[in-house]
């Protein structure tokens, strides 16, 4: 092994039930550098990291560590400390109600003679460590009264101060604010210097070019490539990430009608925000019209969608609809408005999966009616049936359970749910997914429909050949924030362009 | 700068918790001195007054002792009042019926607590089970074995057990704060020896809490389970132990609450699990832990007593008093510690 290299990765496999989630896979981390891991969700970046941290158990492949004879396995978070590898969570792994010295050292707390914590010098050691990365805290109060980036900062300082050679920062600053971001860089660049090899795994493009020296690229399970920073602009990365080269792509236009400024307005966003997930936005959505939300996975799609709902109440700005302006606290008030919004997690927000296909179909309905007005049994199969034999839901009847029926039919079961409540602006997030190809068609020509028919689409996809199918309008999402809009004439260049942005050239 | 104007802003804010603790200490010099004043011609000003006060709940602070351990890890055990009465119910059948002496009695209650920690702390810490049903069995079960034991009401006296009713009526006189009685005599203030074991275990604890790894995992198992667990410690065992330290604490209190009451029945301690709850929670113990200590669970035993205390004093009021007295208090606290909590959250 080279001197400036501190991990290698060779050959990795790791199959789940099914799918070949990591196949072939090499990683090189070099000391003192800041490496991106970058891919969309599914691409294997946190299965690749599970591997490193002994999570998970790879099938095929070698992991070696400087300064350790031959290949490394670990069993354990706690096997792949003692080889120096540390990882810091996208959520603190930190207790709140201990002092930040404690947090520092529990687990490993110096002793006095008579075998209880040396508190004095306890306190002292994490006060050098603090003082030496540049953390301006006081170690003896709770953790619990520092914002959530020094939080993350001690995380990483107690995984530093355990002679980590590699440190991996997992989506570390997907809840922080910009100027907790750059306290995180200082620290991150810090650590460079003196010799620590970093593995980032982000979201965010900005971050990448921020601080980082290389980048490599994961897709579908597999490795795309390992480039330095300055040969992998972004339009090229995002290019790499998606899996389409940028300068084959064939030009689809958008079929069905255009976008009408004229269209009485039914949703008017002013300024909307949510701490941590959306920055401030102002967004206008037309009757008749499908607008999309356009970005990579977690530059806030679904974030903006939930901020209007209610799922995420709104902490700042103001929203009209229908030219009234309106406070929404929670979803049933978004829901009396008219709105409906189709959750992206199918499993966790969507289904019921031990209800039938009626109950689970009724479900929006009587809740929006309250459940002091029942819907009659009649009624309620009068619904189902309906809606079973509009959406062609494949069923053995209306009182099977939902579970039992294929991903694709569940999800119309979930849409009819929605569209029994008769919404004026209904809100799609990723419907289309993990279903097959004929019943994403049918769903789209359905959103097609809904706009005919004078309703207001919302529809989120990661597939931006759907969304120029569909839409008529996008708005562009990067990084938390909506930074531009797409009208016109829709191209996978315009939009991929967009989302990939840039500095300079908006 | 900015940040160093906040780090100093952070310094000086006082804890929440340790104002919570405050809050506890001041209201119960005010609720002594008020009984003090009120019935100052009935001897509440006596010292010995206020050392029955640890006379009476010396159990019930052991008790408290041992459940703020276990509510420290975000646990319950609702087993220690009928625990307490099978102690009893065993110290006094074991040395009138079986004619053991009281040492051997006293081991085996002690062994008994142990095992009985043992298997409620592994259903709790190995197989995950709720704490409350865990425990709620163990309820059931002690106060069940108290009746197979015995149904009858029993009491210890000094010829069942010399040993045991000396070591009882021990008193420890102090050597200042003494009255004058009706006869004109100088009386003493005392304790007895049971109020020893209560400081012993008290002090012990709030040592074992702070300046031991055991105490620190049990903050650490409360304030996040998961986090412990990354950091290396291991959760099952912390919250074994917290178990068998609780019903060891509660058999130590048994014996205490038994020299104080020197009789042994089924009925008897019932609702003990309770106050004891009641007492850490008003000592600024958070039931989803990770916050509290046993000085705090103390002042909620002496602010339970005195309560009781002025009721008894008073005599003309109805006996329900204490519940309801004790109920106005819970609200009290737990209101309070959720605008701490509030203002906690904004500050931020």
């Amino acid at each position: 092994m080279e001197d400036n290299i501190v991990l290698t990765m060779r050959g990795i496999c790791m199959t789940f039930p099914g799918v070949k989630a990591l196949d072939n896979v090499d990683f090189t981390l070099r000391k003192g550098e800041i490496h991106a891991l970058m891919g969309e969700n599914g691409a294997g970046k946190s299965t690749l990291i599970k591997c490193l941290t002994g999570i998970n158990d790879f099938e095929a492949g070698e992991i070696r560590v400087n300064g350790i004879e031959g290949p490394v396995k670990n069993h354990s978070t706690l096997d792949a400390q003692k080889v120096g590898i540390s990882t810091v969570y996208q959520e603190v792994n930190l207790c709140p109600n201990l002092s930040v010295a404690e947090n520092l050292y529990i687990g490993r707390e110096p002793m006095t003679p008579w075998r209880t914590i040396d508190r004095r010098t306890m306190n002292k050691k994490a006060d050098e460590l603090v003082k030496r990365l540049d953390i301006k805290v006081d170690v003896t109060q709770n953790l619990e009264n520092y914002s959530l980036a020094i939080q993350q900062m001690i995380a990483i300082a107690r995984a530093v101060d355990m002679e980590c050679k590699v440190l991996i920062l997992d989506e570390p600053t997907s809840s922080l604010d910009d100027s907790e971001v750059e306290k995180l860089f200082k620290m991150m660049l810090q650590l460079k210097a003196q010799g620590v090899g970093i593995v980032f795994v982000t979201h965010f493009l900005e971050q990448v070019y921020a601080v980082c020296d290389r980048i490599t690229v994961l897709r579908n399970g597999t490795l795309v490539g390992e480039y330095p920073v300055a040969e992998l602009p972004r339009v090229k990365l995002v290019a790499a990430m998606m899996g389409k080269d940028f300068d084959d792509l064939a030009s689809i236009k958008p079929e069905g009608f255009t976008y009408d400024a004229k269209a009485p307005l039914e949703i008017e966003a002013r300024g909307l925000s949510h701490k941590g997930t959306i920055k401030p936005f102002d967004l206008d959505i037309h009757q008749g019209e499908v607008i999309g939300l356009t970005g990579l996975l977690g530059s806030g799609r679904s974030e903006l969608a939930r901020a209007i709902y209610g799922a995420d109440k709104a902490q700042t700005g103001t929203l009209k609809v229908g030219g009234k302006e309106v406070k929404i606290n929670q979803p049933i008030d978004a829901m009396n408005m008219g709105m409906g919004l189709l959750p992206d997690d199918r499993k966790a927000e969507g289904i019921i999966g031990d209800l039938s296909v009626r109950e689970n179909i009724i479900l929006a309905l009587q809740a929006k009616r309250g459940m002091f007005r029942q819907l009659s049994r009649a009624q309620q199969e009068e619904i189902a049936d309906r809606y079973i034999d509009l959406l062609q839901i494949k069923t053995a009847s209306r009182e099977t359970p939902i579970k039992q029926l294929s991903g694709g039919n569940q999800q119309k079961a979930i849409l009819a749910r929605w569209l029994a409540t008769d919404p004026d602006f209904l809100i799609l997030d990723e419907p289309t997914r993990g279903i097959d190809i004929g019943t994403k068609t049918e769903i789209q020509k359905l959103i097609i429909k809904l706009a005919g028919e004078g309703k207001s689409v919302m529809f989120i996809s990661s597939e931006i050949e759907e969304m120029l199918r569909t839409c008529n309008r996008m708005a562009v999402l990067r990084d938390g924030a909506k930074v531009g809009e797409l009208e016109g004439e829709l191209t996978q260049e315009r939009v991929m362009a967009a989302i990939a942005g840039g500095a300079k050239d908006e | 700068m900015k940040a160093p104007a906040n780090a100093l802003k952070e310094r000086k804010q006082m804890n929440s918790n340790t104002m919570l603790l405050i809050i506890t200490i001041i209201l119960f010099v005010i609720l002594y001195a008020g009984g003090c004043i009120a019935y100052a011609s009935k001897g509440f000003t006596n010292l010995q007054t206020f050392l029955n006060l640890f006379r009476t709940n010396a159990g019930l602070i052991c008790v408290a002792c041992g459940m703020t351990c276990v509510m420290l890890t975000g646990g319950i055990d609702i087993s220690v009042g009928s625990l307490v009465a099978l102690d009893c119910m065993l110290l006094a059948y074991g040395m009138s019926e079986w004619h053991m002496s009281a040492p051997v009695m006293i081991l085996l209650v002690l062994v008994i607590g142990i095992v009985f920690g043992l298997f409620q702390g592994f259903c709790v810490g190995y197989l995950e089970i709720q704490p409350f049903i865990v425990t709620m069995a163990g309820m059931f079960f002690a106060r069940g074995m108290t009746a197979v034991i015995s149904t009858n009401q029993l009491s210890i006296t000094a010829e069942i057990n010399q040993l045991f009713y000396d070591l009882a009526n021990f008193r420890i006189y102090l050597p200042f704060g003494g009255t004058v009685n009706r006869a004109g005599k100088l009386v003493m203030p005392y304790i007895g020896v049971g109020v020893v074991i209560a400081l012993v275990v008290l002090i012990a604890i709030f040592l074992v809490l702070r300046y031991t790894k055991f105490g620190r995992s049990l903050y650490a198992v409360g304030g996040s389970e998961q986090s412990a667990a990354m950091m290396g410690l291991d959760v099952k065992k912390t919250k074994l132990k917290a178990y068998v330290l609780s019903s060891f604490l509660c058999s130590v209190g048994g014996i205490c609450y038994c020299m104080n009451t020197m009789s042994a029945s089924v009925s008897q301690a019932t609702g003990m699990e309770m106050d004891a709850i009641s007492s850490a929670v008003i000592g600024g113990t958070l039931l989803t832990g990770g916050v509290g200590n046993v000085i705090g669970s103390l002042f909620g035993v002496l602010i339970n007593g005195t309560i009781s205390t002025i009721v008894q004093t008073n005599g003309k009021l109805a006996s329900s008093w204490p519940n309801i007295l004790t109920a106005a208090l819970l609200c009290f606290f737990i209101v309070l510690q959720s605008v701490f909590a509030r203002i906690k959250e904004k500050s931020k």
